[in-house]
């Protein structure tokens, strides 16, 4: 997978045991989702080998949380989308917004957990100052497209940009699909990232299923360089 | 290669930790806008590929006394004297969109710091926000020339060059 995690943990900070409990947490859910490990639960899952009732419940969660975001996508995401078996784009926000869990259950109040660019924050970046989380511009690499200012709050973006290392094709990507990046912003990172995939999957769709989403907030940008935002985006705090 | 990338993601969870919790919530590493461990804020990132010579990077907190990048001549292996400490730099990786070169401070086996010893996809005068027909998120920002930012959406496409010019620098400290 070779996501690179990070923690910020900020004052007052919590013990190195509950930092280790969130390494921890994480390796695991790479063994057991990782589609890229053929032993993984989710791997052997998928070819039939096991059963749902002989994986750890964390597995069956994910699977009916993706049987819901389905519902609620209008199908745009699926664990299914190329063929096999692939929860991944729900399970990576949902490992972190689990991580950040941990650490406030630790005694953490203010942290900043970034996986992969899918950023879950707790709390403050300083007394009274929100965390500032910039938005990679994709159709300028290096650049900022934005900054979005929070507390608790969870950011993804899916989009040529992030996968660009990756499917380097930057002219397949822009025929295929009118948006070069989609950025979602709410509370909890599970749903955030999974509205992202699904959102940049609908092209020009997207900016209409957005909106029919109480509390979620948007910035799309087209390939053409035309940006849109959600109505109250820019009063979100 | 998974098994690497996964130590290596491993390594740096833990030493982001580290710094995070050691430096009582002093900003060291995300202030200076990256997702990763550890960018000295504001260096210049002229540094050249040679590990034997270093630019003047400083990491911003001062309290992470084990680290040798805040010496101007410290070389690529060098030992500190008294504090033990060593730096690797790794080879300097290329990105579609910049070049990643990390250098790492190690004492014994373990990692005390990570840095960024070139990385110009990100470096401060190119993080400037895109103010064509870009809608403003945040007023105070989009008039800034450094966006002073605690991370980064969307950005993981450094992350291979990053994890690459890890892993050669911790190769060379035989970790």
């Amino acid at each position: 997978m070779g996501t690179v995690f990070s923690l910020d943990v900020r004052a007052p900070g919590i013990d190195h045991t509950g930092i280790d409990a969130v390494v921890a947490w994480l390796h695991w859910v790479d063994e057991t989702f990782s589609t890229y490990q053929a032993d993984s639960q989710i791997s052997r899952l998928g070819r039939g080998e096991l059963a749902i009732g002989q994986c750890p419940p964390e597995v069956r969660e994910i699977l009916e949380r993706c049987n819901e975001l389905e519902t609620e996508t209008d199908g745009y995401f699926s664990a299914y989308a190329g063929g096999a078996l692939d929860p991944s784009g729900l399970v990576k926000g949902w490992a972190i917004q689990r991580a950040s869990e941990m650490l406030a259950a630790a005694g953490s109040i203010n942290h900043c957990v970034n996986g992969g660019g899918d950023v879950q924050c707790t709390g403050s970046a300083a007394p009274g100052t929100p965390w500032r989380i910039g938005i990679a511009d994709p159709l300028s690499p290096g650049e900022l497209a934005g900054v979005v200012a929070g507390h608790d709050v969870a950011v993804a973006t899916s989009g040529s940009a992030e996968r660009g290392a990756h499917i380097i094709d930057p002219h397949t990507e822009m025929r295929t699909n009118a948006l070069a990046g989609v950025t979602v912003v709410a509370a909890q990172l599970a749903t955030v990232d999974a509205y992202a995939t699904a959102a940049f999957a609908m092209g020009g769709r997207a900016p209409a299923w957005i909106e029919s989403k109480p509390g979620y907030h948007a910035l799309i940008i087209y390939a053409d360089g035309r940006r849109w935002t959600t109505p109250n985006f820019m009063a979100h705090q | 290669m998974k098994r690497v990338l996964l130590s290596v993601t491993a390594t740096i969870l833990g030493l982001v930790a580290l710094l995070g919790y050691k430096t009582h919530g002093q900003v060291t590493t995300a202030s200076s806008g990256l997702p990763s461990a550890s960018l000295p804020g504001g260096s210049s990132t002229t540094a050249p590929a040679d590990p034997g010579s270093t630019s003047s990077v400083a990491p911003p907190d001062p309290t992470a006394s084990t680290t040798t990048a805040s010496s101007p001549t410290a070389a690529s292996g060098s030992v500190v004297s008294g504090s033990a400490a060593s730096t690797f730099t790794g080879a300097a990786e290329s990105t579609p969109y910049g070049v990643v070169q990390v250098r790492i401070t190690v004492v014994g086996k373990t990692i005390t710091n990570v840095a960024f010893a070139q990385l110009t996809a990100f470096d401060d005068r190119s993080q400037r926000i895109n103010s064509g027909a870009a809608p403003i998120l945040l007023q105070e920002t989009l008039s800034a020339q450094s966006a002073n930012i605690d991370s980064v959406s969307g950005a993981s496409y450094t992350s291979q060059g990053y994890q690459q010019s890890l892993q050669s620098a911790l190769d060379q400290a035989g970790i």
